[in-house]
């Protein structure tokens, strides 16, 4: 691990603000946080939190009503589509239902076609581009002799969620943002979703944000954990300080509604 | 000895897929449900847990069919019954059941008071609507739901209301057993815990007797039940009480699933996180042997040939492995000095 590390993303003052006149509600209130090169960061916070607003601004889905984005020390400009493409080179996603992440109509070669075409493959030989699709497929435990020709409704939520893992693996961008990725699936494939995840991290050393309610996924995975209360973050820092030495008040009160299997769980609280 | 509310022996059940291909999804399950005791049921997605609930309340449509076994609740035996009859005087009454996706349940173009009328009206209950108001809103209040739910449209409810309100409305006639499917696989934590203090608050309140909670989130199972039993490919594979199921599980699956806890506790950080490798079988042509050989890692030639039958083990207890209880300790010991090294 190099002593200096790198910002590669930064928000500076970002805010968001739904709806207008008296139906306004501020969903994410003055923003400012840093993410380092490699490191793997989780966003916790109940729902309604603000916590996918943040992620679609700093993916560039939606436009901040304020505020700015830096990524790797520049300010980000996505005006228009060709350098919208060009930023989601480096930044990509993974979603909470895997479901509703894919284009109904297209084949699942099409999907990982599509990712090579990104990386700038496109005039790759037919032979390579399969070697290529039968290697991301492979990475994640899937056969890609059985996924060809087929549909994505096809597949388990698990399966799904293995195979935007394999885009991922195919794209490796910088920043991958990873919106609640296990909360659709069983406890069971949540591990394996875990386990391929880091692997990838490992492998591409790119910088991974959690985006969870799941404060036992937070602990476990994460360098760093921010908790996020209507819109602001009411707590940062390492998540052995954060998740077991809790300040804030709502942190406290968060990490205790999780049930717990060493400790008792106070039922009275809520 | 505490009265048994839910018996089930041998309970087999079976989809009808339209290639006419049998694939039994309950095979052979038998449990007991006691006065005042909390069943968990655990398993990966398609391990018949979901269909295991559809099929206790003895109300079945297609593609679910009837194939052999008993279901006695509350000393009354509900096979063989006539569908009808069983929607009119079982259901709700005797058992009652909340859906998976209770955010779904409800209907939209309806408030919630027109709901409960509905569920008064196809029981034959003939109450005045005064009345229905008035016992819908103690039971609220008793439950610390707001009465003011009762006038609102589903949509107005956030979906921690929303699920609380279908629980509310699932004990309306005071059932003797109550099915929780997954109740709260989709809320935050805080929702999912007001969810577990109301369901809860049901048993201390004498509104329901036994509570059957199905999830494969473990620390939750652990918190709510008192006895767990983890199910395989459609059959129990493991029969405990709820602290030897977590701390001490026998059968390999269970240990696997056990392996994937995770919780924000001191040092859990650094335990490994142990996936099980591969997918269930598939139940149109189950594997003659054990079910979970193809997965297992202490799986031995015979597994895959001899079928398996559940092995008892002390009082309560029951495991289905071909292995005794000697056997896999010693091979969960051996395993474990192997990571020590």
């Amino acid at each position: 691990m190099p002593a200096e590390k790198k910002i590669c993303l930064s928000a500076v003052g970002l805010t968001k603000i739904f709806g207008f006149g008296s139906s306004k509600t501020l969903a994410v209130d003055h923003v400012d946080m840093d993410l380092y090169e490699g490191e793997v960061v989780s966003i916790v916070g109940e729902s309604g939190s603000g916590k996918t607003t943040l992620a679609k601004m700093l993916l560039g889905l939606l436009n901040p009503t304020e505020g700015d984005i830096y990524f790797q020390g520049v300010k980000r400009d996505i005006s228009s589509h060709k350098k919208k493409q060009e930023y989601w080179k480096n930044i990509q996603a993974i979603f909470q239902d895997p479901f509703s992440s894919y284009n109904i109509f297209h084949k699942i070669d099409a999907v990982l076609l599509d990712c090579i075409r990104m990386r700038g493959g496109g005039k790759l030989p037919k032979e390579k581009k399969v070697e290529l699709m039968t290697e991301a497929c492979s990475f994640v435990n899937l056969k890609f002799a059985e996924l060809t020709n087929k549909y994505p409704f096809e597949l388990s939520g698990g399966q799904m969620q293995r195979l935007m893992i394999a885009r991922i693996f195919l794209l490796k961008p910088k920043i991958l943002f990873a919106d609640e990725p296990t909360s659709m699936i069983d406890a069971c494939s949540r591990a394996t979703i875990l386990d391929f995840l880091m692997q990838l991290r490992n492998e591409i050393g790119m910088t991974v944000i959690f985006i969870t309610h799941d404060i036992g996924l937070a602990y476990y995975v994460s360098d760093n954990v921010f908790i996020m209360e209507h819109g602001k973050f009411v707590e940062r820092g390492s998540a052995d300080e954060v998740i077991l030495h809790p300040k804030a008040a709502y942190t406290q009160r968060l990490i205790s509604d999780v049930p717990k299997i060493y400790e008792e769980w106070d039922l009275s609280t809520v | 000895m505490a009265e048994v509310t839910l018996e089930v022996k041998e309970l087999t059940t079976k989809y009808i897929t339209r290639y006419n291909e049998d694939i039994y999804a309950v095979d052979h399950v038998s449990l007991k449900v006691e006065e005042g005791k909390t069943l968990g049921i655990a398993g990966e997605s398609g391990c018949g847990k979901s269909t295991l609930a559809l099929s206790l309340m003895g109300y079945y449509f297609a593609p679910l069919h009837y194939t052999s076994g008993e279901i006695i609740i509350n000393g009354q035996n509900i096979t063989g019954m006539d569908p009808d009859h069983v929607r009119k005087s079982i259901l709700g009454t005797e058992i009652a059941y909340i859906p998976q996706s209770a955010m779904n349940a409800l209907n939209p173009t309806r408030k919630i008071i027109n709901f409960i009328e509905d569920v008064y009206q196809a029981h034959d209950f003939y109450v005045t609507k005064k009345d229905i108001y008035d016992r819908a809103r103690s039971l609220f209040e008793t439950l610390g739901l707001p009465a003011e739910v009762l006038q609102k449209y589903p949509v107005e409810l956030s979906g921690g209301m929303k699920q609380r309100t279908v629980i509310a409305v699932s004990v309306l006639l005071l059932p003797k057993v109550l099915i929780a499917d997954e109740p709260s696989s989709a809320l935050d934590v805080t929702s999912q815990k007001m969810v577990i203090k109301m369901l809860r608050q049901l048993m201390e309140n004498d509104l329901i007797s036994s509570l059957i909670f199905i999830t494969h989130e473990l620390p939750l199972l652990y918190n709510v039940t008192d006895d767990i039993m983890v199910m395989y490919a459609g059959q129990i594979v493991e029969k405990a009480s709820a602290k030897e199921a977590v701390f001490d599980p026998l059968h390999p699956y269970s240990k696997g699933l056990m392996g994937s806890i995770i919780v924000p506790e001191q040092g859990l950080r650094d335990v490994k996180l142990a996936a099980i490798p591969g997918v269930p079988p598939n139940l149109k042509n189950p594997p003659p042997g054990c079910r979970f050989a193809e997965r297992c890692s202490y799986c031995r030639p015979e597994c895959r040939v001899m079928s398996v039958g559940l092995r008892k083990v002390g009082h309560e207890r029951e495991f289905r492995c071909l292995y005794s209880e000697e056997e896999l300790r010693k091979a969960y010991l051996k395993e474990a000095n192997q990571y020590a090294r």
